[in-house]
C-alpha cells in the first residue's frame, strides 16, 4: 500500500512531477498548486480529493514563498495515494510541535500583511490529508510529505 | 440569489466576469481579511468578501473553488489581478460598503454563513 520511490514512469499508473518555487516571489505564490489541480483535474480525479490536494499544496508552496531561498514540489499519484513533497532550503522550524498549534506564527509583518503568518498553515494542512510527515532542520530547511488516500472508485480510475 | 442580483443589492461595480453573474447562483458567504482563515474554513460555491486585493485573494478562491469576490470599502485589485481572475472564471464585484454593512445586507436576503461555528 505505501509505495515509496515510485521511481519510473515506466510504473503503470504512477504519475510523477516537479515544479519548482522561488522563495520571496509572493507575486507568483500559488502558480505551482494551480497546475496541479489542473494536472489532477485532466486525470478526472475525485473533485473532493483535487480540493484537499490544491489546499494542502497551497498552503504548503506559501510557506516556502515566506520562509524559504528556494523549493521543490514533488507530485506522486499511484492508483492508492496521491503524494505531495514540498522541500526547502530556507530557515526551517525550530519547534515542530509548536508550529502544528493553531495560531502559533513566526510571520513578518510583509506576509500578514498579505493575508497570511494566521499560524493555520501546518494544522489546516494536517486537516486536509491523510497522513502528514514533517522534517526540518532549522538554518537549513524543510520537508513536507503530505499524503491523500485515494478510495478505490470506479468512477476515477486512472489507467 | 445570483452574483447579479448581489451587484444590484450592493450597488456594486463589476471588475470582471460579467458574463458569469446571472448563472452564478449565492447561497453563502464568508467575510475576512485573513486569507489563512478563509482558507482553514470557507467551504466550496460560497462568496468571498474582502478588503485584501493582491492576487493571492484570487489563488485563494481558485483552491477552495469559491464562487466570486467582493470587494469592499470601495477596494479594487490592481491590472494583473484582474487578468488572472478572469482567466480562472472568477467574478468579481467592488462595493463601496463596508465589511459590516455588506455582510448585514446579503444576511437580510437570505445569504448565510458556510460554516455554524469555526
Amino acid at each position: 500500500m505505501n509505495v515509496h520511490n515510485t521511481a519510473g514512469s515506466d510504473k503503470a499508473g504512477v504519475l510523477e512531477k516537479t515544479f519548482t518555487i522561488q522563495g520571496g516571489d509572493f507575486i507568483r505564490a500559488g502558480e505551482v498548486s494551480s497546475t496541479i489541480k489542473k494536472v489532477l483535474k485532466e486525470i478526472g480525479m475525485d473533485p473532493q480529493i483535487i480540493r484537499r490536494a490544491a489546499i494542502a499544496s497551497f498552503e504548503a508552496e506559501i510557506n516556502v514563498v515566506c520562509y524559504a531561498d528556494h523549493g521543490t514540489v514533488h507530485l506522486t499519484i499511484t492508483p492508492d495515494e496521491l503524494r505531495i513533497v514540498a522541500e526547502d532550503r530556507g530557515s526551517g522550524i525550530a519547534d515542530i510541535e509548536l508550529a502544528m498549534q493553531e495560531g502559533f506564527s513566526t510571520a513578518t509583518e510583509e506576509i500578514r500583511e498579505m493575508g497570511f503568518g494566521a499560524g493555520m498553515g501546518l494544522p489546516n494542512i494536517k486537516k486536509n490529508v491523510d497522513r502528514l510527515f514533517i522534517e526540518s532542520t532549522t538554518g537549513e530547511g524543510t520537508r513536507l510529505e503530505m499524503v491523500i488516500e485515494i478510495k478505490p472508485r470506479g468512477t476515477t480510475e486512472m489507467q | 440569489m445570483t452574483l447579479k442580483e448581489v451587484k444590484d443589492l450592493l450597488h456594486g461595480e463589476v471588475l470582471c466576469g460579467d458574463e458569469l453573474l446571472d448563472s452564478t447562483q449565492i447561497d453563502k458567504a464568508f467575510a475576512a481579511d485573513l486569507l489563512s482563515d478563509v482558507l482553514a474554513y470557507a467551504k466550496e460555491r460560497t462568496l468571498l468578501i474582502t478588503g485584501i486585493t493582491n492576487q493571492q485573494v484570487v489563488r485563494t478562491v481558485e483552491m477552495l473553488e469559491l464562487c466570486g469576490i467582493v470587494f469592499v470599502r470601495g477596494k479594487k485589485p490592481d491590472a494583473e489581478t484582474i487578468t488572472l481572475a478572469r482567466s480562472k472564471h472568477i467574478p468579481m464585484l467592488t462595493t463601496r460598503y463596508i465589511m459590516f454593512e455588506t455582510c448585514g445586507r446579503l444576511y437580510q436576503r437570505g445569504v448565510r454563513g458556510c460554516i455554524e461555528c469555526a
